[in-house]
């Protein structure tokens, strides 16, 4: 072969080679039912390979399903530790390349709408699809219903409290059977803890990525306010209660320099810090144990839970939040029945899936723990499900026995929760970095924003 | 739209339009040229392909999606609102301003600091080789490794932190770094640069070796110390080089992103480190707002390029 021939040849060969390397990056999926009339869903959320326990229990728990419902192939997808980093989440979304069934937050029913990708599953969710149907809290099917139509099945619940470490409790002279139970209280215990020295933060808290408004909507639910007003057309924090907020937090931060010299601190930050024992208080849902003892090394002996403190008195009211699993747009009735059934099977059904105690008891993984609040009060599914824990207890239950005994109201997230919590943010890493951080400056320019968002209604 | 000019009538005056058989002849040539060129334009193929795909679709795409918006999974024409409803973000011109900031320290700092250090290597006799390295170490590290480094040992708020360990050592008051909202912008761009030098110093140390021996020997004879050698021998003879580092230093500071990210968490204290990168990424995904994201990124372009173009111009005009 000539030289000019030659590169033709490899020319023709490279372009053939790039066509194809095209055609295969293509996404389209796999057809839903195959010849053999066998219905395929994907379902994301698969934990990582370094969760090997929980990888292994998902994967023994899809052998399971599929050998009782032969007919049905369920395809597992991970993405990531954290199912849902909202960057990637958005971007699926955005791009098209959400699973069948897919994992999201309860803040996320107007994001997956406004994309596009949510499915009217309102016909197809009920005692014959998912069997515990019946005892799921009706409120929490409300935060997945929009104009009347259900877009998701909740599949975990939470609400806030008290999270402290009671070595440090111990050590600072604290009773740990008796948490603070208001804000005042906190401070004083934070001023005692960190007192140890050390670099131990008697109190610590967010104020970067979204988290730090995360956690001021649920400091000032503890004081009675709310992040919008009632029509939601408005913001509604900056008023005295929101003040007060803020300032519980400048008094501890630099009035009593018992929350550490480290700010600008998102999850993981603070939960390190947990795990290596230098946080004595911080707020969190009972599961933030977990991620500290599975995530960051901490261990579960170490925690105890309490309710969230009011500020002169109980709380008012606790944030409450959760995850469920929404459906692609355009599936087939056969594949939403076949998602149903899966989650039905690994999120619903006590003794199964994420209920199934007796497996997890031996793992690393907490049993025991006050949550996920999913079954309404004396239903069926909650009585068998709070026998079936008692019966597997791996952590000491005492531990979060204040804050079973003692709820709080639980207040769901604000409409356009992220955007809001962004804007949040300033205001909590303002008070806890500059000592004359002007309170009402922050909470004026938050509110702004706020109001900018919503009249904008992005 | 009917045509109400005759074609070639814009052409330039003194040119008229060619005859047809020229034409046609012109037509035959382009036609030979791509058959005897054949080969290269099939190799070409791969890296149009790559280019169309993934940056110049999804730049139109950008510029398509900024006049619409998608709700409820409808895509609509909204024309400029989004534009509107950007530039009314309160963040925006604080983002604008910190783009700014960053842009002229890292001018200052990340700029100069490069220059002068290869100056330096350039008037090394020994250990030139080893000393290259070192200063080109950082840019292997990956910047996200290098910005984690800066944030937990150099910029550590306590007296553990490695830059306030220093401070205190020389009697100085330490800084809170990253917490406070004067520092913010120059220690990230104080990590940017010593992360990103190693480049532009190798870069100029080439160039500088391209600058004739004799030319420093005249001048020495001439009596110029070594301000004045650099003055009026270096910085003319590398004129060309410094020219285009300044503007890719500029596009790419202007796009900062990582170090507000990594160094900050994101927006820094009180918005102190939003830049407007992280800003476009806050609107597109923290914010459900993909069209206000997609405004903010032509905003940006359109920036950019008017900067660019005046930029050449000026340097077209000194050449």
């Amino acid at each position: 072969m000539s030289v000019p021939q030659y590169r033709k040849v490899a020319a023709a060969a490279l372009a053939a080679g790039l066509g194809l390397s095209l055609a295969a990056c293509s996404t389209k999926s796999d057809d839903s039912a195959d010849a053999g009339g066998k219905v395929t869903i994907t379902v994301d959320c698969q934990p990582v390979g370094a969760q090997k326990e929980l990888l292994k229990n998902w994967n023994d728990d899809v052998a399971e399903f599929q050998r009782q419902n032969p007919t049905i192939v369920v395809k597992s997808v991970s993405v990531g530790e954290q199912c849902n980093n909202p960057p990637d989440f958005t971007a699926r979304l955005a791009g098209g390349t959400v699973t069948d069934v897919f994992y999201g937050y309860m803040t996320d029913l107007q994001q997956v709408l406004d994309s596009g990708q949510a499915m009217d599953i309102t016909e197809y969710a009920s005692k014959d699809t998912i069997g515990t149907w019946d005892s799921v809290d009706p409120a929490l099917k409300e935060v997945f219903t929009d104009g009347g139509k259900l877009y998701g099945i909740p599949v975990k619940n939470y609400s806030m409290g008290l999270v402290y470490n009671k070595a440090l409790f111990q050590r600072a002279g604290l009773d740990v059977n008796n948490p603070p139970k208001t804000w005042p209280e906190v401070r004083a215990a934070a001023k005692k803890i960190s007192a140890l020295g050390g670099g131990v933060a008697g109190y610590s808290e967010y104020s970067a990525g979204n988290t730090g408004g995360w956690h001021f909507t649920s400091l000032l639910y503890s004081q009675g306010g709310q992040v919008l007003s009632a029509d939601g057309k408005k913001a509604d924090f900056n008023n005295a209660t929101g003040k007060q907020v803020l300032q519980n937090l400048k008094d501890m931060r630099y009035g009593d320099n018992s929350m550490g010299s480290r700010q600008l601190l998102q999850w993981g930050d603070l939960l390190t810090n947990a795990g290596a024992g230098k946080v004595g208080m911080f707020i969190g849902a009972p599961d933030a144990t977990q991620a500290i003892v599975t995530q960051f090394q901490g261990t579960y002996q170490d925690w105890a839970m309490g309710p969230l403190p009011g500020q002169g008195g109980p709380a008012k009211a606790t944030l409450g939040g959760g995850e469920g699993y929404f459906f692609k747009k355009g599936l087939s009735p056969e594949q939403v029945r076949a998602g149903l059934k899966w989650i039905a099977y690994q999120k619903l059904t006590p003794g199964k899936g994420q209920f199934d105690y007796a497996r997890a008891k031996p793992q690393n993984y907490p049993v025991g723990l006050p949550q996920p609040l999913l079954f309404t009060n004396g239903s069926d599914a909650q009585k068998q499900e709070l026998e079936l824990r008692k019966a597997n207890a791996n952590v000491d239950t005492t531990n979060f026995a204040v804050f079973e005994a003692n709820p709080v109201p639980i207040k769901g997230e604000p409409r356009n929760a992220q955007a809001i919590y962004a804007v949040l943010d300033a205001a909590m890493s303002g008070v806890l970095t500059n000592p004359d951080a002007n309170i009402d400056a922050l909470l004026k320019t938050a509110e702004d924003k706020v109001n900018q968002l919503l009249a904008a209604g992005s | 739209m009917a045509l109400t000019t005759a074609p070639g009538a814009t052409r330039r005056p003194g040119r008229p339009a060619p005859p047809p058989r020229q034409l046609a002849a012109r037509r035959a040539g382009l036609g030979r040229k791509v058959r005897d060129n054949l080969t290269g334009h099939t190799f070409l193929i791969g890296a149009v392909a790559c280019f169309a795909v993934f940056s110049w679709y999804p730049m139109v795409r950008g510029v398509v999606m900024s006049f619409q918006r998608t709700r409820r999974g409808e895509t609509t024409w909204v024309g400029w609102d989004n534009y509107v409803r950007i530039i009314a973000d309160p963040s925006f011109w604080t983002a604008w301003k910190n783009t700014f900031v960053f842009t002229g320290l890292a001018l200052v700092l990340g700029y100069a600091v490069p220059f002068f250090v290869a100056i330096l290597l350039n008037e090394l006799r020994h250990a030139k080789g080893y000393l290259r390295v070192l200063v080109y170490l950082p840019v292997m590290l990956p910047p996200a490794s290098a910005l984690f480094l800066f944030k937990f040992y150099a910029y550590d708020p306590s007296e553990a932190g490695l830059f306030n360990a220093v401070l205190t050592a020389l009697g100085l008051p330490t800084s809170e770094w990253m917490q406070s909202p004067t520092m913010t912008m120059p220690a990230m761009v104080l990590a940017s640069t010593w992360m990103n030098m190693g480049g532009a110093v190798l870069i100029y140390l080439a160039a500088l070796q391209t600058i004739p021996g004799e030319l420093y020997e005249a001048a020495e004879i001439d009596g110029a110390g070594v301000w004045r050698r650099i003055v009026h021998v270096t910085i003319p003879q590398t004129r060309l080089i410094l020219a285009l580092l300044a503007m890719l230093q500029i596009v790419a500071t202007m796009q900062v992103f990582t170090e507000p990210l990594i160094l900050a968490n994101g927006a820094g204290t009180q918005d102190s480190a939003t830049s407007v990168a992280y800003l476009i990424y806050q609107h597109g995904f923290f914010q459900n707002d993909l069209n206000g994201a997609a405004a903010l990124g032509v905003i940006m372009l359109v920036v950019l390029a008017g900067f660019s173009a005046v930029y050449v111009r000026l340097t077209a005009r000194q050449d």
